[in-house]
C-alpha cells in the first residue's frame, strides 16, 4: 500500500434491516473516502443514516436481522464480512470509536484505568501493571486534571465532560489511524463541547489520526473538518472541502440546513428558511430524489429520477442544473452576507 | 460509615422488635386463640384454666405478657414448650440451626453455579435451540413442587432403587452431623441439597438470563466491544459483571429466608429435624412459644440477609458506595 | 389601561431549595439552591430568554414561575397580585392564563388517548362547551399549528418528533393564555423541525399577543426569538439584558464565554481566537464561595472569591453580577 493511498475506502454501502414493514434501508449505497490525517464531518439529521455508516464501519451491526452489503476497505483489507477475531485485531487498535453519550458509554463498575488497561491489553503484551502509567498518561493528554486519582475513579464519579474525555482516552491508546466520533459533543454543554471540540481537532496533529465525525451540527463541522459529507434519507447529497461547501453549497437539502440556523451575529431575519415537511420514513422512502417532497425547488423529473452525486471535487446529488444551482447559492451567499 | 453501620444495625432491631410485637399479638391476643386452654389441655376445669392463667402470667395486661414472654426467650431463655412439656424453646432452636444451615448452605452452591452456568449459556445463544431447551427445563424446574419431587427422589433411592449400584451408598432418611462424621454428612445432604435446588437453579438461570440480555443492550457494551474484545470477555467481564446486582439481591433474600424456615418442606420430607420442620410441628400443635421463637429467628435471618445483601453491594457496585 | 405600566409577571428574590440524601439526620442532608434569589420582570408582550448549561436552574425556575413547582422563598406577582403563596385551587382561573410548553412533548401526551381528546381537556375543565363547538376549537387549534383537523382522531404515537410538539403547543394554547413558558421546546427536535417550530412560536406570538418565556441552553435558538435574555449559572442571574446587546457585547465573563463557545456554521468566525473555560461545572451541591463562577473565570480576584457581587444596573435596561464586568 503506497503511503498516499486512501486509509478507508467505502464503496456501495448498504445497511437494511429485515422488520415487519418490510426492508428498511437505513444505508442507501453509498461510497467515500477517508485520507491519512483527515477530518471528514457527516452532517445529517436523525435517520439519515449517518450513525448506521460509522457502526457499520466498526462491525458493531449485529441484529440478526440487519443486512450489510458493498465494501468497506481500511489500509486495503475488507471488512465486511470479517471474522470476529480478525476484525477484533483492528477494532480498537487501528479504527477506534467515540460514542455519543458519555455517561452510558463506560461500564459501571469498572474503574476508568481499568477500562482503559482492557483495550490495551487486548492488543499489546502489557501487564496489567505496566498499562496503568500508560493509562495515567492517556488521561492527561485529553486534558484530565489529576490523572493519577482519576485512573481509578468509577464513570460515576466523573462529569460528563470528564468521562467523554475517558472515553477518548480509551479509544487514542492504541493509537488508532482512523477515529470514528458519533455525534462526540451532542449530550455535552456548550462550554463542555468547545473543549471537546478543540481537543479532537488537536489530535490529528498530537496522534496523527484521521477522524470522521458525525453530527447534526454545521456549526462542529465547521469548527474541526476538513471535509464535508451531507447525509440524507441513508445516501450523500453533498460532498466537498468545508471551505467550498460552506461558501456555496450546491444541494437545496444543505441550503436548507444552514436556513434553519439562526445567526449568532447581525441582524436576525423575522422568519428562518426553514424546510418544510419531515424527513422521510425509511421504510417508505419517496420514489425519486429522497429530498423532494421538502424541496422548494422540486420539477417532475425529482419524483421519479434518483438523482447521482455529480462533480469534481465538490459534489451533490441534485438534478437541478448545476449552473442554476451555483447561481442560486452565490445570491444566497450574499444575501447571507448583506444580513452581517 | 460507623455512624452509617450504627444506624442500619439500629433498624434492624426496630424491625425485630416490630415483628416480635406482630407474632405476639397474633398468637396470644387474637379472640378466640387462649393460650391457657392449650396449655391446661382439653377438658380442663375453669379453675386450672384460671390457675394456669396465673401461672404463666396470662391474667396480666397484655405489655406486661409481651415483656415476660421476651424476658423469658432472650433473657433467661427457659421458656418452655407448651406441647412437649420440659422442652426448653431456645435450645431446641439453636440445635436445629446446623442442621437447616447445611441443608440451604449446600444448596445455595448448587443453585448459584447452576444458575450461573443456565443463565449466561441462554443469555449468550439467545434466540438458539440450546437457549429454547435450557428455558424449558428451568420452567419444569420452577414449576415442579419441592415435596413432590423429594417423594420422588426418597421413593426412588431409598426403596425401588436403593438396592442398586447407583444408590446403595444413600443413608436412610434424618441429618448426619458434620463434625460427627463429614462424608456420612455428605452423604445424607447430596440429595436434599439437589432437590431444593432445583426450583432456584430454574429461577435464577432465567432471571440472569433476562437481566443478561437487557445489560447486553446498553452502550456499554457497544463500547466494550468497539475495543476489540473478544465476546466471551464482553458477556462475562461486562454483561455478567454488570447483571449480578440483581442475581445478588436475590440470592441474599432467597436465602435469608430458607435459613429462616423457608426450606420446611424439604426438611419434612427428608426428616431434617431443621428450623423449618421445627416451626413446621409447632404450627400443627398450635405450641405458641415454639412458634414465636422459631417465627423472630426467621426475621432475625431475612433482617440479616439484607443487611449483607446491602454490604455485598458496596463491593460489586460502585455506585453505592458513593450514596448517602 | 393605567397610566404606570406593571409587568405581567414579576419575581421578587425567588428561590427553591431541594434538600438530597436520605438521611433522617438533618444534619447530614444537604441542601441544593436550584434556584437562589432570582429577581424578574416580564412585561407583557416580550419574549424572555433564559439560558444556561444543564443544571444551572433554569428549568426549575420555569416551573416555578408558573407555579408547577413550590416555592421555597421569595415573591412571584401575577398582574401585581401576589400568587407565591395560593393554593392549587386558587391557582386554577390563573391557569388559563399562565401554560408550559415541555421538551418531550410526548412524555406529557397520554398515549392511550387520541389528539382530539387530549386537547379538548382544557375546554371540559374550565368551560362548558357542547361536543359540536368543542370539535370545531380543537379544528381551529390543529389548524393554528399547522396540523390538519383530520389528525385529531390519532394517537400521539402516529405523529413524529415535530408534530407531537405542535400538538403540546396548541393544547397551551387551547384556553388562550397570555404567558407561555416553553422549556427547551425544541431541543429534541432535528435542525430542520426546530426552525419550523421555532417559526410557529414567532408566528403564534403575532397573532395571539403572547407572552413567552422560552428556556433554553442553545444560544442561537435564543437570540432568535427573545427580545429579552437572562444567563444563569448555578441558580442565579449573572447577566441580563435587550438580547441583541447582551450577545453582541457580553459583560459577564460568563456569557462572554458561553457566547464564545457556541459553533457557528461559518468559516470566517471559525479561526477566530475563541475563550475556552477551564474545569466542568461546580456541583451545585457545593457551590463556590463569593462569585460561584471565580472558580473559571479569567478575570477572577481575590475579591471574586470572598464576596459574592450582586446583579446591578448598568444602563440600557441591562443587569449585570460581576465585581470586574468585561467590556463596556
Amino acid at each position: 500500500m503506497s503511503a498516499d493511498a486512501p486509509l478507508l475506502v467505502v464503496k456501495d454501502l448498504t445497511v437494511s434491516f429485515r422488520s415487519d414493514e418490510g426492508l428498511v434501508r437505513a444505508v442507501g449505497g453509498i461510497s467515500f473516502s477517508v485520507e491519512q490525517r483527515e477530518i471528514v464531518g457527516v452532517v445529517g439529521e436523525s435517520g439519515s443514516g449517518k450513525s448506521q455508516t460509522l457502526l457499520a464501519i466498526m462491525g458493531l451491526i449485529d441484529s440478526p436481522n440487519a443486512i450489510v452489503s458493498g465494501s468497506i476497505r481500511f489500509m486495503g483489507q475488507e471488512l465486511i464480512g470479517l471474522k470476529r477475531r480478525a476484525l477484533d485485531a483492528i477494532r480498537g487498535r487501528q479504527i477506534a470509536m467515540i460514542f455519543q453519550d458519555p455517561m452510558s458509554a463506560l461500564t459501571p463498575v469498572h474503574t476508568i484505568g481499568n477500562q482503559i488497561a482492557e483495550q490495551v491489553r487486548a492488543h499489546e503484551k502489557v501487564s496489567a501493571k505496566a498499562a496503568r502509567p500508560r493509562a495515567v498518561q492517556l488521561l492527561d493528554a485529553v486534558g484530565i486534571a489529576n490523572p493519577d486519582r482519576v485512573v481509578d475513579n468509577y464513570p460515576h464519579q466523573l462529569s460528563g465532560g470528564m468521562r467523554q474525555r475517558a472515553v477518548i482516552a480509551m479509544a487514542l491508546s492504541c493509537n488508532p489511524a482512523l477515529l470514528v466520533a458519533d455525534e462526540p459533543t451532542t449530550a455535552l454543554d456548550v462550554t463542555v463541547q468547545a473543549q471537546i471540540l478543540e481537543l479532537i481537532g488537536r489530535l490529528r496533529d498530537q496522534f496523527g489520526s484521521a477522524v470522521i465525525l458525525v453530527t447534526h451540527d454545521l456549526g462542529v463541522v465547521a469548527e474541526v473538518a476538513d471535509r464535508v459529507l451531507v447525509m440524507y434519507g441513508g445516501r450523500f447529497v453533498e460532498e466537498g472541502g468545508k471551505s467550498s461547501v460552506f461558501r456555496a453549497p450546491l444541494h437545496p437539502y444543505t441550503w436548507g440546513l444552514f436556513g434553519s440556523i439562526p445567526p449568532m451575529e447581525g441582524p436576525r431575519p423575522a422568519r428562518l428558511a426553514a424546510i418544510t415537511g419531515i424527513p422521510p420514513s425509511l421504510s417508505d422512502l419517496p420514489k425519486g430524489c429522497a429530498f423532494s417532497p421538502r424541496c422548494a425547488f422540486r420539477h417532475d423529473a425529482c419524483l421519479v429520477q434518483l438523482p447521482i452525486m455529480q462533480g469534481e471535487s465538490h459534489r451533490a446529488a441534485c438534478l437541478l442544473p448545476e449552473t442554476t444551482r451555483r447561481q442560486f447559492a452565490v445570491q444566497r451567499a450574499g444575501g447571507v452576507e448583506m444580513q452581517r | 460509615m460507623v455512624t452509617a453501620l450504627s444506624f442500619r444495625l439500629g433498624q434492624m432491631v426496630l424491625v425485630m422488635f416490630g415483628i416480635s410485637v406482630v407474632a405476639f399479638l397474633i398468637f396470644f391476643a387474637t379472640p378466640g386463640a387462649d393460650p391457657s386452654a392449650r396449655i391446661a389441655g382439653r377438658n380442663a376445669s375453669q379453675e386450672t384454666l384460671i390457675q394456669v392463667r396465673h401461672d404463666f402470667g396470662l391474667d396480666r395486661p397484655l405489655p406486661v405478657q409481651y415483656g415476660l414472654m421476651m424476658n423469658r426467650l432472650f433473657v433467661s431463655r427457659d421458656l418452655t414448650s407448651f406441647v412437649n412439656r420440659g422442652q426448653r424453646v431456645i435450645p431446641t432452636v439453636i440445635s436445629a440451626i446446623p442442621v437447616t444451615l447445611s441443608l440451604v448452605g449446600g444448596a445455595a452452591v448448587l443453585w448459584v453455579l447452576g444458575g450461573l452456568i443456565v443463565g449466561v449459556i441462554a443469555g449468550a445463544t439467545r434466540g438458539t435451540f440450546v437457549d429454547r431447551a435450557l428455558m424449558i427445563l428451568s420452567l419444569i424446574g420452577v414449576s415442579i413442587p419441592v415435596f413432590w419431587l423429594g417423594e420422588v427422589a426418597n421413593l426412588l433411592t431409598q426403596s425401588r432403587w436403593h438396592d442398586s449400584w447407583l444408590f446403595s451408598w444413600v443413608p436412610p432418611l434424618g441429618y448426619i452431623p458434620l463434625a460427627e462424621n463429614p462424608w456420612g454428612w455428605f452423604k445424607a445432604l447430596v440429595i436434599p441439597w439437589f432437590t431444593l435446588a432445583t426450583l432456584y437453579v430454574g429461577l435464577y438461570g432465567r432471571v440472569l438470563r433476562a437481566s443478561l440480555i437487557e445489560m447486553m443492550q446498553e452502550d456499554f457494551i457497544r463500547t466494550a466491544r468497539a475495543k476489540g474484545i473478544g465476546e466471551r470477555r464482553v458477556l462475562l467481564h461486562h454483561g455478567l459483571r454488570t447483571s449480578l446486582v440483581a442475581f445478588v439481591t436475590m440470592f441474599g433474600l432467597d436465602f435469608g429466608a430458607l435459613v429462616g424456615g423457608g426450606a420446611l418442606l424439604t426438611e419434612v420430607v427428608f426428616g431434617l429435624q431443621g428450623v423449618g420442620k421445627l416451626t413446621y410441628e409447632a404450627l400443627q400443635t398450635l405450641d405458641l412459644p415454639m412458634i414465636l421463637a422459631t417465627v423472630i429467628y426467621a426475621a432475625f435471618f431475612v433482617v440479616m440477609a439484607n443487611f449483607v445483601v446491602d454490604v455485598v453491594f458496596v463491593f460489586i457496585d460502585p455506585r453505592a458506595r458513593d450514596v448517602g | 389601561m393605567n397610566a404606570v405600566p406593571r409587568p405581567l409577571l414579576r419575581a421578587g428574590d425567588l428561590s427553591k431549595r431541594y434538600s438530597v440524601g436520605r438521611s433522617i439526620f438533618p444534619a447530614q442532608r444537604r441542601t441544593v439552591h436550584a434556584v437562589d434569589t432570582v429577581s424578574l420582570d416580564i412585561w407583557p408582550g416580550e419574549t424572555l430568554g433564559i439560558v444556561g448549561e444543564s443544571g444551572c436552574g433554569k428549568s426549575t425556575l420555569g416551573r416555578c414561575l408558573v407555579r408547577l413547582t413550590e416555592i421555597s422563598s421569595g415573591s412571584l406577582e401575577f398582574e401585581g397580585r401576589d400568587i407565591s403563596e395560593a393554593s392549587q385551587r386558587q391557582l386554577r382561573p390563573l391557569r388559563r392564563q399562565m401554560q408550559m410548553v415541555f421538551q418531550d412533548p410526548s412524555a406529557s401526551l397520554n398515549p392511550r388517548r387520541r389528539v382530539g381528546d387530549l386537547l379538548a381537556d382544557p375546554f371540559r375543565i374550565h368551560e362548558r362547551l357542547s361536543a359540536s363547538e368543542m370539535a370545531d376549537r380543537v379544528a381551529d387549534l390543529l389548524r393554528r399549528v399547522d396540523l390538519s383537523p383530520q389528525h385529531a382522531s390519532r394517537y400521539p404515537h402516529e405523529f413524529s418528533g415535530g408534530q407531537r410538539q405542535r400538538i403540546g403547543i396548541a393544547r397551551a394554547l387551547a384556553l388562550r393564555p397570555r404567558l407561555i413558558v416553553a422549556d427547551e421546546p425544541v431541543s429534541a427536535l432535528d435542525v430542520s423541525i426546530q426552525a419550523q417550530i421555532v417559526n410557529l412560536l414567532a408566528d403564534l406570538r403575532e397573532e395571539f399577543n403572547l407572552t413567552y418565556v422560552f428556556i433554553a441552553h442553545d444560544l442561537s435558538v435564543v437570540r432568535q426569538i427573545s427580545s429579552r435574555v437572562a444567563v444563569m449559572y448555578l441558580g442565579s442571574i449573572v447577566e441580563s439584558g435587550p438580547t441583541d446587546e447582551v450577545f453582541a457585547a457580553p459583560r459577564h465573563h460568563y456569557t462572554a464565554a458561553l457566547r464564545s463557545a457556541v459553533p457557528v456554521p461559518s468559516i470566517d468566525r471559525a479561526r477566530r481566537g475563541r475563550l475556552v473555560l477551564k474545569g466542568d461545572l461546580p456541583s451545585p451541591m457545593s457551590p463556590p464561595s463569593g462569585c460561584r463562577f471565580h472558580t473559571r473565570c479569567p478575570a477572577a480576584t481575590s475579591l471574586c472569591r470572598s464576596e459574592r457581587p450582586l446583579l446591578q444596573s448598568i444602563g440600557e435596561g441591562r443587569l449585570v453580577a460581576c465585581h470586574h464586568p468585561a467590556g463596556g
